[in-house]
């Protein structure tokens, strides 16, 4: 009834409130309980767990109505009827589970009967194995004694078998040449031969093991001794003679001669690196290698390890390599002295590569040793003298072509195409050199190459580029054209002026393109292309300038004084050879003084084709020419007229006395520029001061002081173009007809008008 | 002294013979011959009196012609030669005279300078060296140190060696030596060597320089193109007997040892044209003095091939009696000791005093 009064949503709280009464009455204190008993505190509440009916009913007396009372009445009554069939439900469910443990625990007890039984079977057995087993043993005990005797007799007899049969064996091996097995076999027997050697049958055997190894020691020792075994058979025997207990010593010896004789046989046939690299370095490293591992990084055993065998083996091995390696480096260098030819470089490089890669190989080998340095020397040697060959080879290059060059000009010239040939064996001429030099550059740069072994050297990267190649080969060479350029100055002109003045004059400007610019176009080449770092003191670019200047000025200074000297030659001759005094009234100019004004125009052509024309003074504008023009026709030529028709010596002597007193005193040679007109200018001064001189030293006759008027009158002409400075040319012929008519025994000079007249004609 | 200025002694006349006066060895004594075609010609003696830095001078009249040499007897100072030039019938021949100064020249010249070209005294003739059959006379050469009886004379191709006799009042030809070539050989300077007992001569020809024995007349050496043009001038070594000077038309001054005459000892290019003529010091044989028609007188010092190849170049007693220490016055001071001929603002011909040291 009360249940039927249970609001349905009362149900799931009125289900746990069973469970956690179950919990209480089991004594589990959840901790969620916690809460609702401190809300339980309350007597009145019917659930809390200090409900007292007592004062719940008081309080609902002294509260309800009586309707409420009746309604809460049976609300309790329902509860307390939903209550027992709970109560009911948990009862039987629990008395089920009962019954059914009851079960269990009687099924249990039904099965350990069963296997007590079986174990007290098992038990019984166990006793009776126990028994068996102690009865048999008892009686084996006897016969395993027995037969660990047995088997170990049967070894013993084996190796006895063995000791027996070793003698024979080692003949077979012998006999095979099986020298391995053999000396194994015997190590394995010797130390129980020692130790038995006091019973009589193990002597006999040891003493027949003695024989034979005796006679495989010297059969090893002979196999060493012959020459022609392969290193790797030599160290077999080397190997078993160490074993065999040869004294060390005497073996390293042996070993190295003998390796030394094999390398020397190389050495004799070795004509080429590359034969010298792929034969005997490789076979020297085989040598060292073998040797290394027999003598030197074996493991010690025994007694060999008292004797410090490495370090005695280790000296002699250092001692072999450096004599070995210094002979075949004094035939490398022969060899490569040898290699005078300087067309192909890259076979000398890759060849001093090969071999200077190979000796890395024996630094590995053998790190302490001074042969890789001594090579890596060669190759810097080998280097050097590379370098000097190089200049050498540009030396006679510039030499041969100057001689092309030489040719060139003697050779006949081809009208006018032959005169502008120089201009063009200049450029071809310095073409060349520059050609060459670049084609030596890259030559040379082999050396430094990134896949050459040695190019990483300091040498290489530093000495080389800088000292070799910039200052040895590059530096050296434009001095050396300097110089040489200057040697052509001082040899000229001795006996028979052997250069001829056009080459002069080719050299000359050559050398002042070298100072303008192909000499710092060269260096920054170079140290671009060797990456140069100076780190000692370098020619600067300057020096060289200058001296390629001073080179230049010198042969322009020298060609002038020669071309000067040969026409002073002319003039000198034409003076002296003739008789002033009788000779006839001129009517021509003479043709000497043509052939003066041809070759000054040859001269004027081949010096405007190498050089510029120059700064003239101020007449050599418009108005020169203006001045040209009258002065050819006859009546400016008063102008000049006083200096060419003397009235009287003594006045011409006063004239050219002022004169000189107010113009500029000449230097008749004073250093030329690099122009055409500065040259002309030097080359005339000498000439009319020649003629100067010549006139001055004879006497002349009247005709003879008209003849000179003529042929300066001629000059004045066709030489004034030519200068700087007519005023100059003017100058000098008049102190000539001045001194002419000085020198002149019956002074009536001529006619201007008539030398205008003759000069013209002619 | 001096030392700055300069002593200018001006001639009316050009001029382009000078000598020193070897005989005289007291005083620093000059003579000059002068060139006219139209005057008289003179020779000027001049004395340059180094204490006071003056110039004492008299004029004797040389009436035979335009001088081209004058060369000084080493033993009198009184006897001279001169080669002139003789114009005749259109033909001009340079002869050669011995002459004497008058015995009252010194006497004249101590007058005013004014007097002595009113005055001028004569020169005496003593002979002729008679070359008409030789052609012109390039030089007379006294023998060196001679006694003054023995001169040479170069006449076109031909060496001639007189002895003079009576005085040098007569001349006779004792010997004869004659260059033999194809075309027309000309001496154009020569110097009497005054080592190996004055035996050897050497003279200049166009570009060759030739050796000769005078004992057997005959050519010892030839040093062919010696200079590359015509060589002017020769002088020798006063104290190496085998060295030898040259210059030329090719600008340079070359020295030889004429042991070997394949090269040069040394070369100068020092002058800018042609070099008329070149002159050791007497006493200090590393001074050189060459002239050149470039205007300039250059002195060099050429230690290296001097008889003091090692030093003590400059010896302060030998020098002069008050010079200052340092070696740059002294050359200054010495160049000032020579004279020279300026003409035509060419300089040709120069001479060391034979006094200046002694």
């Amino acid at each position: 009834m009360s249940s039927a009064t249970t609001p349905p949503d009362s149900d799931p709280t009125g289900r746990r409130r069973v469970h956690s009464m179950l919990k209480l009455y089991y004594g589990l204190n959840e901790e969620g309980t916690a809460a609702e008993q401190a809300e339980s505190l309350d007597p009145c509440d019917i659930n809390g767990p200090h409900f007292d009916p007592e004062v719940y009913l008081n309080k609902l007396r002294k509260d309800c109505s009586l309707c409420e009372l009746m309604d809460h009445e049976s609300c309790m009554v329902k509860q307390i009827r939903s209550l027992d069939s709970d109560m009911q439900t948990l009862v039987y469910e629990n008395y089920n589970k009962f019954i059914s443990a009851t079960d269990t625990i009687r099924k249990m007890k039904n099965d350990f009967k069963k296997m007590e039984d079986e174990m007290d079977c098992l038990s019984a057995n166990m006793a009776a194995i126990t028994e068996f087993s102690a009865r048999i043993s008892g009686t084996l005990q006897d016969q395993h004694a027995q037969i660990t005797k047995l088997s170990g007799v049967h070894t013993l007899l084996r190796k006895l078998q063995f000791l027996f049969e070793l003698p024979a064996r080692l003949n077979k091996c012998l006999e095979l040449q099986a020298y391995a097995q053999a000396v194994s076999a015997h190590r394995r027997a010797r130390c129980v031969l020692q130790q038995y050697s006091h019973m009589p049958s193990f002597r006999g055997i040891q003493d027949d093991c003695h024989v034979i190894m005796e006679q495989l020691a010297q059969q090893l020792r002979q196999k060493f001794r012959d020459g022609g075994s392969s290193a790797k058979d030599l160290s077999e025997c080397v190997e078993l003679l160490l074993q065999l207990d040869e004294p060390a010593e005497e073996l390293c010896d042996k070993f190295l001669s003998h390796a030394q004789s094999r390398l020397e046989a190389d050495l004799q046939g070795l004509e080429f690196i590359d034969r010298g690299c792929n034969e005997f370095v490789s076979s020297l490293c085989l040598v060292i290698a073998s040797y290394q591992e027999l003598f030197i990084n074996r493991p010690q055993e025994g007694e060999l390890a008292s004797k410090n065998i490495p370090e005695m083996a280790n000296g002699k091995l250092h001692v072999f390599v450096d004599t070995l390696a210094a002979r075949y480096f004094s035939l490398v260098e022969r060899r490569i002295q040898e290699e005078k030819g300087v067309g192909d470089n890259s076979l000398l490089v890759r060849a001093l590569d090969r071999f200077h890669r190979r000796l890395q190989a024996i630094t590995k080998l053998l790190p302490g040793s001074a042969v890789p340095s001594h090579g890596t020397e060669i190759v810097v040697r080998a280097a050097r003298e590379r370098i000097k060959q190089y200049l050498s080879a540009l030396q006679t290059f510039y030499h041969d072509s100057l001689t092309d060059v030489r040719q060139a000009l003697a050779a006949p010239r081809l009208a006018v195409g032959g005169a502008s040939a120089s201009g063009e064996l200049l450029t071809s001429l310095s073409n060349f050199i520059l050609n060459q030099l670049k084609s030596v550059l890259a030559s040379v740069h082999l050396f430094t190459a990134k896949d050459i072994t040695f190019s990483n050297k300091p040498y290489f990267k530093g000495e080389f580029c800088s000292q070799g190649v910039r200052e040895g080969l590059v530096v050296s060479f434009i001095k050396f054209i300097c110089q040489s350029s200057r040697q052509y100055c001082e040899s000229a002109g001795d006996r028979g002026g052997s250069t001829p003045p056009a080459l002069l004059l080719l050299l000359s400007r050559l050398c002042l393109d070298y100072e303008t610019s192909t000499i710092s176009y060269i260096l920054t080449l170079t140290d671009e292309q060797f990456l140069v770092q100076h780190h000692t003191p370098v020619t600067p670019v300057t020096a060289l300038c200058a001296e390629a200047r001073e080179a230049a000025q010198k042969l322009l200074n020298h060609y002038v004084k020669v071309q000067g000297l040969i026409i002073s030659q002319m003039l000198r001759k034409s003076v002296e050879t003739r008789d002033w005094v009788n000779t006839i009234e001129p009517r021509n100019v003479r043709a000497v003084m043509k052939r003066v004004v041809e070759d000054t125009t040859s001269i004027d052509v081949q010096v405007g084709l190498l050089y510029e024309e120059g700064v003239r003074k101020a007449h050599s504008s418009d108005s020169s020419k203006r001045t040209f023009s009258v002065y050819s026709s006859s009546r400016q030529q008063i102008r000049y007229a006083p200096s060419y028709t003397p009235s009287a010596p003594m006045d011409t002597n006063l004239l050219s006395n002022i004169h000189k007193l107010f113009s500029e005193r000449i230097d008749i040679f004073s250093p030329v520029e690099f122009n055409k007109v500065s040259v002309l200018t030097g080359i005339i001064k000498i000439s009319l001061k020649t003629f100067l001189e010549c006139v001055r030293i004879r006497t002349f006759g009247r005709y003879g002081l008209q003849q000179i008027q003529v042929d300066c009158h001629y000059l004045q002409m066709y030489l004034w173009r030519f200068v700087s400075d007519e005023n100059l040319v003017h100058f000098l012929l008049d102190e000539i007809v001045g001194s002419a008519a000085h020198r002149c025994l019956d002074p009536s000079p001529m006619e201007q008008s008539v030398i205008e007249v003759i000069c013209e004609r002619g | 002294m001096d030392d700055d200025a300069p002593v200018i002694y001006g001639l009316e006349f050009q001029a382009r013979a000078l000598t020193a006066q070897t005989a005289e060895t007291d005083a620093i004594r000059f003579l000059v011959g002068t060139q006219s075609l139209k005057f008289d010609n003179q020779i000027h003696i001049i004395d340059f009196d180094d204490e006071n830095n003056m110039i004492n001078k008299s004029v004797l009249l040389h009436d035979a012609g335009e001088i081209w040499h004058i060369s000084g007897s080493p033993a009198d100072k009184a006897v001279l030669t001169t080669c002139y030039s003789k114009t005749s019938e259109n033909r001009v021949l340079t002869c050669a005279a011995v002459w004497r100064m008058p015995p009252e020249w010194e006497s004249g010249s101590h007058e005013s300078p004014d007097d002595s070209s009113n005055n001028p005294q004569t020169l005496e003739l003593l002979c002729h060296l008679d070359n008409t059959a030789h052609g012109s006379v390039a030089c007379v050469l006294w023998e060196p140190l001679g006694d003054g009886k023995r001169v040479i004379s170069l006449a076109e191709n031909h060496v001639l060696l007189w002895d003079l006799q009576e005085s040098s009042t007569k001349a006779t030809i004792s010997s004869t030596a004659t260059l033999e070539g194809k075309g027309q050989l000309k001496f154009t300077a020569g110097k009497w060597s005054p080592h190996h007992n004055s035996t050897q001569l050497v003279t200049a020809n166009d570009t060759a320089i030739r050796g000769w024995d005078l004992r057997s007349m005959s050519q010892i050496y030839c040093i062919e193109n010696a200079h590359g043009q015509l060589v002017r001038d020769l002088d020798f070594n006063p104290n190496k007997q085998y060295y030898l000077a040259s210059c030329g038309d090719d600008c340079k001054v070359k020295f030889w040892d004429v042991r070997h005459i394949n090269e040069p000892v040394k070369c100068l290019e020092e002058h800018s044209h042609w070099v008329w003529s070149v002159r050791y010091n007497h006493s200090h044989d590393q001074l050189l003095l060459t002239g050149s028609s470039d205007s300039r007188v250059i002195l060099s010092n050429m230690v290296s091939i001097s008889s003091e190849p090692f030093g003590h170049l400059v010896d302060d007693d030998d020098l002069s009696d008050n010079e200052e220490n340092q070696q740059e016055d002294k050359y200054t001071s010495l160049s000032l000791m020579y004279l020279r001929l300026v003409q035509y603002n060419s300089i040709h011909f120069h001479h060391f005093s034979s006094a200046q040291f002694s």
